[in-house]
């Protein structure tokens, strides 16, 4: 019997998930032996014409990083769904937006701003901007637009499954793959992880007290949080209640608290809404205005609770 | 009828690179541009966030080099809230820091870079990979080669919790030590690399240096380019990757400029043009003149080669061993040979080797003494390390509260991107002669840029080669005809 084909393809990313596909080391053999791959620019070179000409089903899965931000992109996933029966998005950018996604909280004119006139060591007193079109000696350049949206991908296509976390971690990745050769797939839509919350798998799950407040938020930069208690119950903020288990609690057993990566569990739809409800639940505050003065200790809480999720978000972005 | 071509590999730095060299009617290059076409704005979205988190946000500007963002942003935050590390903290961050060039340096000789050399530069192309690499050099060195990565990331991960994406760094230390188990595990992954460093020193003496034909092509004009350097020396004027002043020589190797990392501004300026999305750095004191080397022109290079090229010595013996050895064999320092940049990259990693050795016989380096709480209120700071590809610069602004208000940052790409526009362009003028344009011309091409930056080349060079469409188009725009490399 033929082995199975299957593809890789990125979007917008850093090439952290190509790493960690790498970082599989020796696995990876065992993952070439088992299948032919179809696709993967980032080693082969198949192109867009042998993706056309592809039977529809011959290609059985296609895995996607990255965010979508170009039609060039746009085209490509549309192109993969079209011809795979199977589309994996893998990692927090294709599952949830990721930290790029953070840019839908600013806008294009300010990015450029930013990056082209207030930069302390741009020389640009001519205030130039890139142009989606120049001639240099009568030569014609081009620039893609610079679109300041960032959308995840099954804003775009139709996604079967999902591998979170920035990066997913090479055990989830060797799980899914070894699923899809043995055809047990969960059902579609399932997100490749525990059905758990991160707080369930933390390692310091037993020095949370049952009743937890919190008198005031404290931060990592000018604290130092207790290597063995549960961050949260010491005011700092960490995503546990609001995330999906996983990653290994690698973050957390390098004592720093949880960001998020690996999105929510299944029973919700907005990870900040979740986190906001858990943690306003353990404010040591009775009334409104003590609330509002502890939530005032609290730093930055659009980009903390959506880190990784904000294009995922019924915030969505910021429009001007 | 002049023509276009078009090299778009699909490759990484602030997501993607492309090359446009343009051809004269007798089909020879006129000029070529490095572009850029994509940004993602960290410089806007990191606005309003608070200071520490950076140093977890800004890794992922770049998978492969997350740790020399993470290390940029962690010293800034030391000097923003104006605190030191305490010295074991100051040894764990360097020791992390000489693993993962270790690691990074391997990666791109042997998956990237490399390939073009050990198997060779006009191979079929679909043996130029480190499918090639492992059957020009044997199955046992492959074998070393996924070790030593999978040993170095592990001790990484044990120590900043991600590898991916590190989270240890924190402004005056970090979050946590390691165990005198942990050091004595580490230490035999030193060893070993250390011994493959010499092995990987062997393997480019005999691959290359004992082929006349690569000398030659490494030593030609096509491939040289004459340059200021810049990178950053210790108080002995050694390399040293973690911390120390930057120091700038002039393409005839004389100082020009040292200085520390709140002076950068004054020695640095970027030079903005309407066709790239990428600034392009120049010596502020000598001037943009231009996509030209040579004196007069203010543009410099960091690299591998550009650090030793700043460099007096180096601080460990076997590395200065190495030092010697390749600038007799390139005619004396500073050398300005694109390709040695492979040559200078491997000695670097022996050097990290040796580095790593000596900070884990420290006996500092178990200590739990790992945090100095920062006390000032913070405004502004700068951090500088050199990555594997160059200097680094995070530059931040805060309210008091430590809440980011504006951030520059100038990664080794950016310092590199009219040096690799101009090799570019030189390469091509010696290489391609149109119209009629073989695969091989544009590899050779492929291989002016490759040498500065994986990060351009990395997601299409893992398994060692970049998918590469050149299209030609005549005046009007009109495409004539398409090449593949297949």
């Amino acid at each position: 019997m033929a082995k199975p084909k299957v593809a890789f393809y990125w979007c917008a990313s850093c090439g952290g998930c190509e790493e960690a596909v790498v970082d599989l080391n020796e696995a990876i053999l065992g993952v070439v032996e088992a299948v032919d791959i179809a696709l993967w620019p980032v080693a082969l070179d198949f192109k867009k014409k042998h993706v056309e000409s592809w039977e529809p089903g011959e290609v059985a899965v296609v895995f996607i990083n990255g965010a979508v931000r170009t039609s060039e992109q746009e085209e490509w996933v549309k192109l993969l769904r079209e011809k795979c029966p199977v589309v994996i998005a893998f990692g927090s950018c294709a599952h949830l937006g990721g930290i790029p996604g953070l840019s839908n909280s600013t806008t294009r004119e300010e990015s450029f701003k930013r990056k082209y006139f207030d930069s302390p060591s741009v020389d640009n007193a001519e205030r130039v901007l890139p142009q989606r079109k120049t001639r240099v000696n009568g030569y014609e350049l081009e620039l893609p637009e610079f679109s300041a949206t960032v959308r995840k991908l099954d804003d775009v296509i139709e996604v079967d499954y999902y591998l979170p976390g920035c990066p997913p971690v090479p055990k989830l990745i060797v799980e899914a793959v070894t699923a899809i050769l043995e055809g047990k797939l969960p059902a579609k839509g399932a997100v490749l992880a525990p059905e758990k919350c991160l707080c369930d798998e933390c390692p310091r799950k037993e020095s949370k007290p049952e009743k937890v407040t919190i008198e005031r938020f404290r931060r990592v930069a000018t604290e130092k949080p207790d290597p063995e208690k549960c961050f949260l119950v010491e005011g700092f903020v960490c995503l546990g209640p609001a995330t999906r288990s996983g990653c290994g609690e690698l973050c957390i057993r390098g004592n720093m608290p949880c960001r998020g990566c690996f999105g929510p569990t299944a029973e919700t739809r907005d990870q900040g809404a979740k986190f906001l409800s858990a943690v306003g639940s353990l404010l040591a505050a009775d009334q409104e205005e003590k609330c509002a003065e502890l939530a005032a200790t609290l730093a930055d809480p659009l980009g903390t609770f959506y880190r990784f999720s904000l294009p995922s978000s019924i915030l969505k972005q910021r429009l001007s | 009828m002049g023509q276009k071509i078009t090299i778009d590999p699909i490759t990484r730095l602030e997501g993607h690179g492309k090359i446009e060299i343009f051809l004269d009617d007798q089909g020879e290059v006129e000029r070529a541009f490095f572009q850029v076409p994509e940004l993602r704005g960290f410089e806007a979205f990191c606005v309003g966030r608070p200071a520490e988190e950076l140093a977890r946000i800004t890794p992922r500007i770049c998978g492969v080099c997350p740790t020399a963002h993470h290390m940029a942003s962690t010293k800034c935050l030391d000097d923003l809230y104006q605190v030191k590390p305490t010295s074991t903290a100051r040894k764990l961050r360097e020791l992390a820091y000489s693993a993962f060039f270790v690691e990074d340096h391997f990666l791109h000789f042997f998956y990237l870079g490399g390939p073009d050399f050990v198997v060779g530069p006009d191979a079929p192309a679909g043996e130029r990979n480190i499918l090639g690499v492992i059957a020009k050099v044997g199955l046992e060195i492959a074998g070393k080669v996924i070790r030593v990565r999978r040993e170095l990331r592990a001790m990484m991960q044990t120590m900043m919790g991600k590898v991916i994406h590190p989270v240890f760094g924190l402004p005056g230390g970090v979050s946590k030590g390691i165990t005198k188990e942990n050091r004595d595990e580490f230490k035999k992954s030193a060893e070993f690399a250390l011994e493959f460093a010499k092995e990987a020193l062997a393997i480019f003496d005999k691959v290359v240096l004992q082929n006349e034909r690569y000398v030659d092509l490494v030593l030609s004009e096509a491939f040289t380019h004459h340059t200021y350097s810049m990178g950053t020396v210790d108080e002995n004027n050694c390399p040293n990757f973690y911390d120390g002043c930057l120091r700038v020589v002039d393409p005839d190797g004389a100082e020009v400029a040292k200085f520390g990392p709140h002076e950068y501004t004054d020695y640095i300026a970027e030079h903005v043009e309407p066709w790239s999305f990428i600034t392009f750095p120049y010596l502020k004191k000598v001037g943009w003149q231009g996509f030209v080397d040579g004196p007069e022109s203010g543009v410099y290079r960091v690299a591998p080669l550009s650090r030793l090229n700043v460099a007096d010595r180096m601080a460990t013996p076997l590395a200065q061993e190495a030092f010697e050895k390749m600038f007799q064999v390139l005619g004396g320092k500073p050398a300005h040979q694109t390709l040695a940049f492979h040559w200078a990259r491997l000695i670097e990693a022996l050097y990290a080797a040796e580095r790593m050795i000596e900070l884990l016989d420290d006996e500092e380096i178990t200590g739990d003494d790992i945090r100095n709480l920062p006390t000032k209120t913070p405004s502004e700071g700068v951090g500088i390390v050199e990555a594997p590809r160059g200097t680094l610069i995070h530059h931040y602004k805060t309210d008091k509260n430590g809440i980011i208000t504006g951030l520059n940052l100038i990664v080794a790409t950016n310092h590199n991107a009219a040096p690799i526009a101009m090799s570019v362009e030189k390469a091509a003028r010696g290489m391609v002669h149109g119209p009629e344009v073989t695969e091989g011309m544009l590899n050779l091409v492929e291989m002016a840029f490759r040498p500065y930056d994986p990060c351009l080349a990395c997601a299409t060079h893992a398994l060692g080669k970049a998918p590469l469409v050149a299209h030609i188009h005549d005046h009007a725009g009109n495409l004539i005809r398409t090449v593949k490399r297949d």
